[in-house]
């Protein structure tokens, strides 16, 4: 056993493989590199991701700590982006609102993907009456407009930021359903998953070791852009007083406390709308650009 | 030159219709008759060819009898157990009886697994051996197919297209095999290669005892890998005869027709070409009675209302078969053309 294996070894360590993943990967970053809108949208959320992390140290006031006698104060050099109406330090709220709205936009997208991904590969692997009963399923919930669905679901449950992120999973889950069919349909036409079957393969190794790999660059995209929705939608919930309860310095509910004080201190409203639409653009061109360097057909 | 006479794989009638959905509710509204009605007989050690023009049924028959299709009626009698009545789990632990070598090698192999990993999951899934013992017959298989054992952890982009093939090759003998369907095997590939894959093939076959259903549309590759011939058209088999007794007294209009398409480099005979009208009918709604009747030269009304059977006559080989009416009159000349 002894000699042709050691042989192997330094032959395999002298001219080191092509991994192709790491080549794909490179190539994948040499093209998002070139798509500048795409590293812009990236740089940002590793900026927020950063601020999300490192919040509490970055300011020297509580976010649910106000000092009444300076409510609804304009923008200053003590108070960066004003106070609101009970005087407290919106820039605070709002970096530390940044959690909360990448928490809840991470989390909803992780478990509707991991969901929608699941049922989307079993309905196009096992096709007839499998598939059409969770597609016809899917196609419900895309029936509804998302953002009622979520209002429905989590009227049920009660309002509570968990239940935001499951209302949100929820509605992301055909979306990742249908992708991830589609894509399954083609790569389990390819001779090499026949040929696994040929070998006496079980379904289960068939789909998780030999299609699953095949399918991520689609779910990749749709998870990033999915994020921006996520973030959208639960500040929706929150503005609408169904998603996280005050005192969370969660942007949704401080835009809509915001809202009563339009005329005379457009501020607190301002800045968490700013807020919402810089993380939902910003991982929105990410989305684009990532679609754009992983689409096979466009060669560098 | 048949080495034995063992039957190893027996197909008899042999169906296999596809559904058509449509309609409001996906109901099956026709059938593609892709396959209907066919039974032969592999024996031990031999080649038994199947040709055809795209669309005759002959790799939808392979895939029928490695059950990668379900078929939809008729026996597939492996080593005398019959397949189709294997559950699914009886059915993936014998499938390392009977394996495939697929037509386009950039599609049959996983492009993220390494050759190595390919070939021990091959093993992996039919418990062959240890992890070592493993190793060590992945770097046999690699030098028995003509690759290095150093290309081991190379991925499959850094293979060129014959070399895929080799790998299928040996993904296919990894499991110790005694059938393998060859789909198509070496079509995609060019014709110095071609010849150097059908060459290995052919040693494989005398150093490994295989079997091989080979299916093709090359008729030059056919004459020079197989034993026997099965000549299909539209789902049917037309003919079936030993390789010699096919290409020199063929019966079957349909197949002079095909030998006819061969390109010779023979200047001074110059053979007859037979050109056929038309194209193959739909197998959705195939042609009553004989089914080439619709392209046929020697058609007469009795082919358009009779479904003629294989038979052999006796101034053909033995088991030489064809399924015409009129073998004995068109080789007497008796009955000429019609149109």
């Amino acid at each position: 056993m002894g000699e042709p294996n050691v042989d192997n070894n330094t032959v395999t360590q002298e001219q080191k493989p092509l991994n192709p993943r790491v080549e794909s990967w490179k190539n994948f970053f040499k093209k998002l590199r070139k798509n500048k809108a795409a590293m812009v949208g990236g740089i940002f959320i590793l900026f927020f991701i950063v601020v999300a992390i490192a919040g509490p140290f970055l300011t020297t006031y509580e976010p649910d700590k106000g000092e009444i006698v300076n409510k609804l104060a304009p923008p200053s050099a003590d108070h960066w982006f004003g106070t609101d109406h009970h005087g407290r330090d919106i820039f605070t709220r709002i970096i530390h609102g940044m959690h909360l709205t990448l928490y809840i936009g991470f989390f909803s997208v992780i478990l509707g993907a991991t969901v929608g991904v699941l049922l989307g590969i079993i309905a196009g692997y096992y096709g007839g009456r499998t598939d059409t009963i969770i597609m016809r399923l899917m196609d419900v919930l895309l029936a509804f407009p998302g953002i009622l669905l979520a209002l429905a679901i989590v009227s049920v449950l009660g309002a509570s930021l968990n239940n935001v992120i499951i209302a949100v999973a929820i509605f992301s889950v055909p979306v990742f359903a249908r992708i991830v069919r589609g894509s399954t349909l083609s790569v389990k036409k390819l001779e090499y998953v026949d040929a696994i079957r040929a070998l006496g393969a079980s379904d289960t190794r068939i789909i998780f070791k030999h299609i699953l790999p095949n399918v991520t660059s689609p779910i990749i995209v749709q998870a990033t852009l999915n994020i921006a929705t996520a973030v959208l939608s639960a500040s929706g919930l929150s503005f609408l007083g169904l998603g996280a309860q005050p005192p969370m310095p969660e942007w949704g509910a401080m835009l809509s406390d915001g809202r009563n004080y339009l005329y005379n201190a457009p501020h607190v409203a301002f800045f968490p709308g700013i807020a919402i639409v810089a993380v939902v653009l910003a991982f929105n061109i990410l989305g684009d650009g990532l679609r754009d360097a992983l689409d096979p057909k466009m060669k560098n | 030159m048949q080495k034995t006479q063992k039957e190893l794989l027996k197909v008899d009638n042999l169906k296999q219709y596809f559904p058509i959905k449509g309609g409001f509710f996906g109901r099956t509204v026709n059938h593609v008759k892709a396959v209907d009605d066919v039974s032969f007989t592999v024996h031990e050690g031999e080649t038994l060819s199947i040709v055809g023009e795209s669309g005759c049924g002959k790799s939808t028959t392979g895939r029928a009898i490695l059950r990668l299709d379900e078929p939809t009626s008729g026996e597939i009698e492996f080593d005398g157990k019959n397949l189709l009545e294997f559950s699914k789990k009886e059915m993936r632990q014998n499938r390392k009886n009977m394996q495939v070598i697929f037509q386009d090698p950039y599609a049959s192999i996983n492009p993220r697994q390494t050759v190595r990993q390919i070939l021990n999951e091959a093993m992996e899934i039919q418990n062959i051996g240890t992890k070592e013992e493993r190793n060590d017959r992945i770097i046999e298989l690699m030098e028995t197919v003509g690759l290095g054992a150093h290309q081991a952890d190379r991925f499959p982009h850094e293979f060129s297209g014959g070399q895929r093939q080799r790998i299928g090759i040996a993904r296919a003998l990894s499991v110790n095999p005694q059938l393998i369907v060859c789909d198509e095997a070496v079509s995609a590939l060019d014709v110095s290669i071609q010849a150097q894959v059908i060459n290995l093939l052919k040693k494989l076959q005398r150093d490994f005892d295989l079997t091989y259903l080979f299916i093709s549309h090359d008729l030059g590759v056919v004459r020079h890998i197989s034993d026997r011939v099965i000549v299909m058209y539209l789902g049917k088999i037309v003919e079936i005869a030993d390789k010699k007794s096919l290409f020199t007294n063929a019966q079957h209009p349909y197949t002079k027709s095909l030998l006819s398409a061969i390109p010779s480099t023979n200047t001074e005979g110059k053979k007859e070409r037979i050109i056929l009208k038309g194209d193959v009918p739909s197998p959705i709604d195939p042609p009553t009675g004989c089914r080439f009747h619709t392209r046929c030269p020697f058609a007469t009304e009795k082919c358009a209302k009779e479904v003629p059977t294989l038979r052999s006559e006796d101034y053909m080989e033995e088991g030489h078969m064809a399924a015409c009416h009129y073998i004995e009159e068109i080789k007497s000349g008796e009955h000429q053309p019609t149109r």
